[in-house]
């Protein structure tokens, strides 16, 4: 897998760590709503708060769901786990110190061992999953006036963090690593996957060795919160290191920052003395021991999986590879193309249409589908009036257009803007009967054998209906009145 | 009138029963000794008179019925690191100034349930660390049966408070033996529950792992009634057992006969009062002739308690306390330029010497290099520890031996010598890294101060010890000495401010 460029002597490795924000109702240690959005300090409690005598409380549900995405990665689940608290000051932090599962010592975090297969194109590219653990969000910090104000309303939000080896040797491999995990934890319904909302977000330490070579030093990147920024960090960060081997200079061992604005890395000013985080054993919450049962019934409630779907597409509804892989990036776009399937029973056209103008639609706006107006039975009752002759192809595009914009009926738009597609015989052969007046040339022409002619009378008489004629009814009643059929 | 804050829990519901008395009596009749005594035991930090007279009123019809919650009436006196709703809670320390918990701990929950009287909320050492209260931001406590003398610590406060009658029952909490060791210098009884028995939710953690909540008495009988009041799963502390709560109380019995008690060697080493040690002894021999069989018994790892008490308790406190910081409730330093200032100089303001002594400690301990020489290796002595305590119990039914090296010092000896302080846990801390119950029952006096037993049980064992001590408490006349009053009172507590 290791994309070596020879020219350039170096190989790069990129591991990945995957704070997850998983679908919870309630926060990882207390009772209290996880909502995004909601009014400063409106969604706290003595325990997520961290007030004196206070003590957490596990939420099994969250468990639950960090079995779930083990058991889709093919981790080893181990049977106790244990919390531990990373102590560090900041003012975000109520306590002062994080509840969570890093791997420390003996004592070992939810899941370990994992991999992940993502095929791209040709390959398959293996990642192996150093681990997947539990902890709680931090709250968050607003700077305003000179002053800074804290909300702790995201303290204690349920995270899961996955952790990659060092298996990525590109930052595209990164992308389609972080589309692919992306889209299983969808499918698992593990967390809701928005990226603007910070329910996804990612560190990565990237290096550069010669290729075959030792581990090079490296650097972890931190602040980029959207696939777009993953890999454009990753290729400067990339190209840095690159630039200062080849000037002979050493990697430095930092964090660095993403700007997303100037589209570069930085060092974090603060000083990189290794931090101690002073890890022990949270006292506060017993092991936590999963048995085999607790993991059964988690496995028969999985839902079905990204590759799971792929392959049922191309069997179920026979359409090519290639189709149902884009169908199944999200978990929201599978769902839109079952929906309209179940209304509009062409898979294949509905397919077309979906990773078509739709597709094409979402990139130029930078959306998702579920953020869209757009509803399956809509899309399914458009592809109708398409199918049964009542709307052209070209109008349908346009009706589409306004769809996607303002999530209105397909029947509706073609109503008000007139569009019914003309499939009346008389009143066609009454407007081709005018052409052929009005054209003697190409009908001369016509009439000599030359067929493309034809395609230009037709062409008169969608000008003449604009666009609303039944171009094969169009097509055979020229071709009748001119005796060429 | 006075008398009835003498009173045990038990006479008082008897009492009630008959119509001799009422709740509004009792509690008037307590803070009557309390401005008599308090202004020179400072046992109380924050008082609600209005409240408990209200609450008192609330229960003066119900107590004669039939059906009438166990602790209806019954005034209770809180150590200050168990959080009330909408009062102060201060831990004894500058750090926690003007704080008010917005919630009730379980256990206050349970004992407002029970009929309990919530006094007020009694002095304690800073965050319950020391052994004599002298550590308190507020001023130490004195010990009623000599003024001269420390209440013992850290739950100096509430102990004292019991002795002296300013209330009649009392909640401490224990890490070290910080109920145990008051209720020995101050002649009541203490205990330290099974850890897990009692919720630790809204107990201001000092140590997580060790912390336990337990009740302080003028009687066995007492003391399990505030037990059975308190104890049970929580679903808020998951560190709280799912163990059935028996009813304590009406269990207890008088006869030892067929019951086989370990005397623990090693708590009769080197360092403990020749007073002491024959109170202890003839205890022991009164167990004997109520017909226990008394053998000596062995913990040899005894001897490395404290010191990895004194690794596991500071590092976990390290972190517990590394909230208070200045930023979201108590104390914050004025004008802090940066955030590091804000964070170092509350702290430095807010905590004694003590506190700041066990911090670092414990935050050394902890940290990367020394976790194994220190933390880790701390943990393994507490295995070893819980290995000889599981042994023993092979053999007994429960073990016996001293609370303390010696009976009550005097206040000053020991504050600046932190280890001959740390020494006064010393029989006390080994149950504390076994998680075991334990409770301490006046059994003798040495020149006129009191001198305690302890018994010790298997882990949630609680019934039999209460059994133990009870039957002993029952053949000795020790529970029902008092102790002395003040000659007069210095100043009338009455306007004792929350701190
Ligand atoms: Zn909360």
């Amino acid at each position: 897998m290791a994309r070596v460029d020879a020219g350039l002597r170096h190989e790069t490795v990129i591991g990945l760590e995957v704070h997850v924000q998983l679908s919870t109702a309630s926060k990882m240690f207390c009772g209290c709503a996880v909502a995004f959005g909601a009014p400063p300090n409106t969604r706290t409690c003595p325990v997520c708060l961290g007030l004196p005598g206070s003590l957490p409380v596990l939420n099994r549900r969250a468990v639950d769901l960090g079995i779930r995405t083990a058991l889709a990665l093919g981790c080893h689940i181990n049977p106790v786990s244990q919390f531990h608290r990373k102590n560090y000051y900041y003012p975000d932090l109520p306590k002062n110190y994080q509840i969570s599962q890093y791997e420390y010592k003996d004592h070992p975090p939810l899941a370990s061992g994992g991999l992940m297969r993502v095929s791209t194109g040709d390959e398959v590219m293996e990642i192996g999953i150093r681990r997947v653990h539990l902890e709680e969000d931090t709250g968050k910090l607003v700077h305003a006036e000179g002053r800074s104000l804290v909300d702790y309303n995201r303290c204690g939000t349920p995270l899961m963090e996955v952790v990659t080896e060092p298996d990525l040797h590109s930052p595209e491999e990164a992308r389609l690593f972080l589309i692919h995990l992306r889209a299983m934890l969808q499918f698992a319904e593990v967390t809701s996957g928005r990226l603007e909302e910070g329910t996804l977000r990612c560190d990565a330490n990237l290096s550069l060795r010669p290729a075959g070579g030792p581990h090079g030093t490296r650097t972890e990147i931190k602040n980029m919160n959207s696939l777009r920024s993953v890999e454009r960090a990753l290729r400067f960060e990339e190209a840095r290191q690159r630039q200062a081997l080849e000037r002979g200079e050493e990697v430095v061992q930092e964090t660095r920052h993403w700007d997303e604005d100037r589209e570069v890395t930085f060092s974090s000013r603060e000083k990189e003395e290794a931090q101690d985080y002073r890890y022990f054993p949270e006292p506060d919450l017993t092991p936590l021991q999963i048995d085999a049962p607790w993991v059964d019934r988690i496995r028969a409630g999985l839902p079905e999986l990204p590759e799971a779907r792929r392959r049922r597409f191309v069997e179920a509804f026979g359409i090519p590879e290639h189709d149902a892989g884009l169908l199944t990036a999200t978990r929201a776009m599978a769902e839109f193309f079952e929906e309209t399937v179940r209304r509009f029973v062409k898979p294949k056209i509905v397919s077309n249409w979906l990773i078509g103008d739709v597709a094409a639609y979402l990139n130029a706006a930078g959306r998702e589908i579920e953020e869209l107006p757009l509803r399956p039975d809509h899309l399914a009752g458009l592809l109708m009036l398409v199918d049964t002759g009542k709307l052209s192809g070209r109008s349908a595009k346009e009706v589409l257009e306004e769809m996607l914009r303002t999530g209105r009926p397909a029947d509706a738009i073609v109503q008000e803007r007139g569009l019914v597609q003309i499939s009346d015989e008389a009143m066609l052969a009454a407007v081709v009967q005018e052409v052929i007046v009005e054209h003697p040339g190409p009908v001369g022409d016509v009439r000599a054998g030359k067929d493309q002619a034809v395609t230009f009378l037709v062409g008169q008489v969608m000008k003449k209906t604009r666009g609303r004629a039944n171009p094969a009814m169009v097509n055979r009643l020229v071709r009748e009145q001119l005796g060429v059929a | 009138m006075s008398a009835l804050a003498d009173l045990t829990a038990c006479d008082l519901r008897a009492k009630f029963r008959r119509g001799e008395t009422s709740p509004t009596e009792v509690v008037r009749a307590v803070f009557e000794r309390i401005d008599a005594e308090d202004g020179r035991l400072h046992a109380y930090l924050y008082l609600d008179r209005d409240a408990a007279l209200a609450e008192a009123a609330r229960w003066d019809a119900v107590v004669r019925g039939e059906d009438a919650p166990p602790l209806a009436g019954i005034p209770v006196a809180l150590k200050d690191n168990i959080c009330t709703r909408h009062s102060p809670t201060t831990c004894g320390s500058r750090i926690l100034a003007g704080f008010r918990s917005p919630y009730d701990a379980t256990v206050v929950t349970r004992l407002r349930r029970s009929g309990a009287i919530i006094v007020g909320k009694a002095n304690c050492d800073e965050f319950a660390m020391g052994s004599s209260t002298e550590n308190s931001a507020y001023g130490p406590t004195r010990n009623p049966w000599d003024e001269t003398r420390v209440p013992g610590g850290t739950s100096g406060g509430p102990t004292a408070a019991v002795a002296a009658g300013e209330a009649t029952l009392a909640l401490g909490s224990d890490t070290g033996g910080s109920i145990r060791q008051p209720a020995a210098f101050c002649g009541v009884v203490g205990m330290k529950p099974t850890y897990g028995r009692v919720s630790r939710y809204g107990l201001v953690a000092f140590a997580s792992s060790l912390d336990q909540i337990g009740p302080i008495a003028r009687s066995v009988v007492d003391a399990a009634l505030l037990l059975e009041a308190i104890a049970g799963q929580d679903p808020a502390d998951s560190t709280s057992a799912d163990v059935e709560v028996p009813a304590y109380a009406d269990g207890l019995i008088t006869s030892l006969r067929g019951m086989r008690l370990g005397i623990v060697k090693e708590f009769f080493a080197e360092g403990l009062d020749a007073g002491v040690a024959a109170a202890v002894r003839e205890a022991i021999e009164t167990c004997r002739a109520l017909g226990a069989a008394c053998e000596e018994v062995s913990l040899p790892h005894a001897s490395y308690a404290l010191p990895a008490y004194y690794i596991i308790a500071p590092a976990e406190a390290s972190s517990n306390l590394a909230r208070y910081a200045g930023v979201q409730y108590g104390h914050r330093t004025a004008d802090a330029p940066d955030l590091v200032t804000l964070y170092s100089r509350t702290r430095r303001e807010g905590f004694g010497a003590e506190v700041k002594r066990r911090i670092m400690l414990g935050t050394y301990a902890l940290s990367a290099g020394y976790y194994e020489a220190f933390y880790l290796r701390a943990l393994r002595v507490r295995t070893r520890i819980r290995q000889d305590f599981d042994a023993a119990f092979e053999r007994f039914d429960a073990l016996v031996g001293p609370v303390t090296p010696t009976s009550a010092f005097r206040l000053g000896e020991k504050v600046d010598d932190p280890l001959q302080m740390y020494l006064s846990d010393v029989y006390t801390v080994p149950l504390n890294l076994a998680g075991l119950p334990g409770i301490s029952v006046p059994c003798g006096f040495v020149g006129g101060l009191p001198v305690g037993l302890q018994v010790v049980g298997r882990a949630f064992g609680e019934q039999t010890i209460l059994n133990v001590a009870h039957a002993f408490e029952q053949a000795t006349e020790f529970h029902t000495r008092r102790p002395p009053r003040g000659r007069a009172a210095r100043g009338a507590s009455a306007a004792k401010r929350a701190p």
